[in-house]
């Protein structure tokens, strides 16, 4: 039986960029290891010799007519920012203090 | 309660037609409807948001047009409600999320604009599991949505809202997305008509990705003729998505209007063996087989087809489906749009600080719950275990439906194991949740289309059973045949609409 643990999922959720408090992390590890233990029934069922699916119908070189279409302008695109700036997304700084 | 709310799409086309309705009457009528029974404590809250004043201007508008003697569409001026999972422009899009709560999109999905360029009235936005990952529509941060057969229990979901609005009366056709069931299931518990189109047939542009391999956007309406109406409307090739099928839909329609005539003969059917027995509901399985019957006596010929990989599709489904929406949600990050929450008692908090924190308190317990299981399935040590693994059943299954196919025309089966279930009896239970979408899953792991059609009332607790019919890829037309056959004849059978005999909603109180 696969098994998650409760370290796992805080490591999980830290690279999934998710804060999980330590009540959270109570109640969501339990709950994750029980889902896995159902999902893993799939594993080592089919061999080699069956292909992965990634897309039920393959579609490859799409391409539309090179034509000017219409796109959002600078407003626009900022609208919906937390915070903008000189027509930027101002964003929270990016390293520590000492980098 | 006004008459126009109780026409079908069809009729209200017609009215409009012949001039005996405005679109601005059937407009306020269904708004009236919303006002009435929507809200309040005992409401059915199938929407999140309602735009009272943007459908009557787009209804005067057209009005005008029919005036001119210029409609755009058969369909022009009747009113649609739209899944919140679809940008609307001006309109708020939250996906049923606090992390879009007042997000405002600047543009508009294909299927929004292919629905304002035929001239239909945005009633508004319909309530939805978070980010559609859901069968009850109780995981909405903005509270669930209520069956109006029984206000105690859930919708289906993730398009409870959707469904719910048109089996309230509240709309008479409206749009979901169908992830794994988001369209049929609510469909089936809500006694409304649902379609999955195959998958690429209808653009996903503007749809907020839950799994990009499994979202399919569709029809939601009280009627198998309806739903044809509205999915030629919103089906056809689109530039911006490049998963679109570059073919277009027709034939939806006049296929529907055949079926109606109820002659089935010549026509092949498969009942799913794999979709029966332990965990179905006796009542669901009666109404089933009593739905198989009235095909034979239309001249179908019906038999048992055995999809062996269809017992893995539900493990493969919530391996796949996570691990794309933990890549699609990524872009949640609290930097270009939506919500930004400072973690607390930090003086000058990072970006990525910023980020945990965003996230942590914009998403609910499902949501991150499938990130997490995407995340780890995704990991190295453990992708070919779990995601390539459940890529290759994807293929098994796919094979199941191609060997089906050669030996049958349509395949059905119930389209829920269960009748609507009481809400928050699941709620905390992920892998109950998760069983819902049984038999409907399967179809958006090969990509081929699916219709939940009413089936009757199970007899022991008298709530709505739903018949799935599965097709081939780009064969939607035989959706929309049988689908409207057995709707005819079954509706003989009750001697009425199966929504004739849900209870009246007294509205709010």
């Amino acid at each position: 039986m696969p098994e998650i643990s409760r370290d796992e999922v805080a490591h999980l959720a830290d690279l999934a960029r998710i804060d999980l408090d330590d009540a959270e992390l109570d109640h969501l590890a339990p709950q994750l290891q029980v889902i896995l233990e159902s999902v893993a029934s799939i594993q080592g069922l089919a061999g080699d010799d069956v292909p992965p699916t990634s897309h039920p119908f393959p579609i490859t070189n799409v391409f539309r007519d090179d034509v000017i279409q219409p796109s959002l302008t600078p407003a626009e695109a900022l609208a919906g920012a937390p915070a903008v700036e000189q027509q930027r997304f101002a964003v929270p700084r990016i390293l520590g203090d000492e980098q | 309660m006004s008459d126009l709310t109780r026409k079908t799409a069809a009729e209200l086309a017609d009215l409009l037609a012949a001039g005996e309705v405005t679109s601005v009457e059937l407009t306020q009528a269904h708004l009236d409807r919303i006002a009435a029974v929507d809200g309040g404590e005992n409401g059915v809250h199938a929407f999140l948001h309602v735009d009272a004043e943007g459908a009557l201007a787009a209804a005067r508008e057209s009005d005008a047009r029919r005036a001119a003697g210029a409609p755009l569409h058969p369909l022009d001026g009747v009113p649609v409600a739209v899944k919140d999972v679809l940008t609307t422009r001006g309109l708020p899009t939250t996906c049923g999320s606090r992390i879009l709560e007042g997000w405002v999109p600047p543009y508009d999905a294909t299927v929004v604009a292919k629905l304002k360029a035929a001239g239909l009235p945005i009633l508004g936005k319909t309530n939805m599991d978070e980010f559609a990952m859901g069968s009850s529509t109780e995981h909405s941060a903005y509270g669930p949505t209520r069956n109006p057969w029984d206000l105690d229990r859930i919708p289906g979901g993730s398009g409870g809202g959707s469904a719910a609005a048109v089996a309230a009366f509240e709309a008479p056709l409206a749009i979901g997305t169908d992830t794994g069931g988001s369209i049929r299931q609510p469909g089936a518990v809500t006694g409304t008509v649902g379609v999955k189109p195959t998958y690429g047939s209808v653009s996903r542009y503007g749809l907020v990705a839950l799994a990009n391999s499994l979202d399919q956007a569709g029809p939601v309406t009280r009627t198998v003729l309806d739903s044809a109406l509205l999915h030629e409307l919103i089906g056809g090739h689109d530039d911006k998505d490049s998963t679109s099928v570059p073919e277009p839909v027709t034939g939806l329609v006049e296929a529907a209007r055949q079926g109606a005539s109820r002659d089935l003969s010549g026509l092949r059917v498969g009942v799913i063996t794999e979709l029966a027995g332990e965990g179905w509901q006796p009542g669901v399985m009666a109404r089933f087989q009593e739905s198989v019957d009235q095909l034979v006596k239309m001249g179908a010929e019906v038999v048992e087809v055995s999809c062996p990989s269809f017992v893995h599709a539900m493990a493969a489904y919530y391996l796949i489906l996570p691990a794309e929406a933990s890549s699609n949600l990524a872009k949640f990050d609290a930097m270009r749009y939506g919500l930004r929450v400072n973690p607390e008692g930090v003086a000058a908090p990072s970006a990525e600080e910023v980020m945990k924190a965003t996230r942590d308190a914009g998403f609910g317990d499902e949501v991150k719950r499938r990130i997490i299981l995407g995340t780890y399935a995704l990991s190295s040590g453990y992708y070919d275990a779990y995601y390539g693994q459940a890529q290759k059943i994807r293929t098994l299954i796919i094979r199941d439906f191609e060997k089906a196919f050669e030996a049958v025309d349509v395949l059905v089966s119930p389209t829920a194991p269960t009748t609507a279930f009481k809400l928050g009896e699941k709620l905390d239970d992920p892998l109950a949740m998760y069983l819902n979408d049984l038999a409907t899953i399967p179809a958006n792991l090969a990509g081929v289309p699916g219709i939940s059609v009413p089936a009757g009332l199970a007899e022991e607790d008298g709530l709505p059973v739903g018949l799935q019919i599965l097709a081939p890829a780009l064969a939607d037309d035989r959706l929309y045949r049988v689908g409207a056959a057995a709707e005819a004849a079954l509706t003989e059978q009750w001697g009425g609409p199966l929504l004739t005999k849900a209870p009246v909603l007294e509205g709010a109180r």
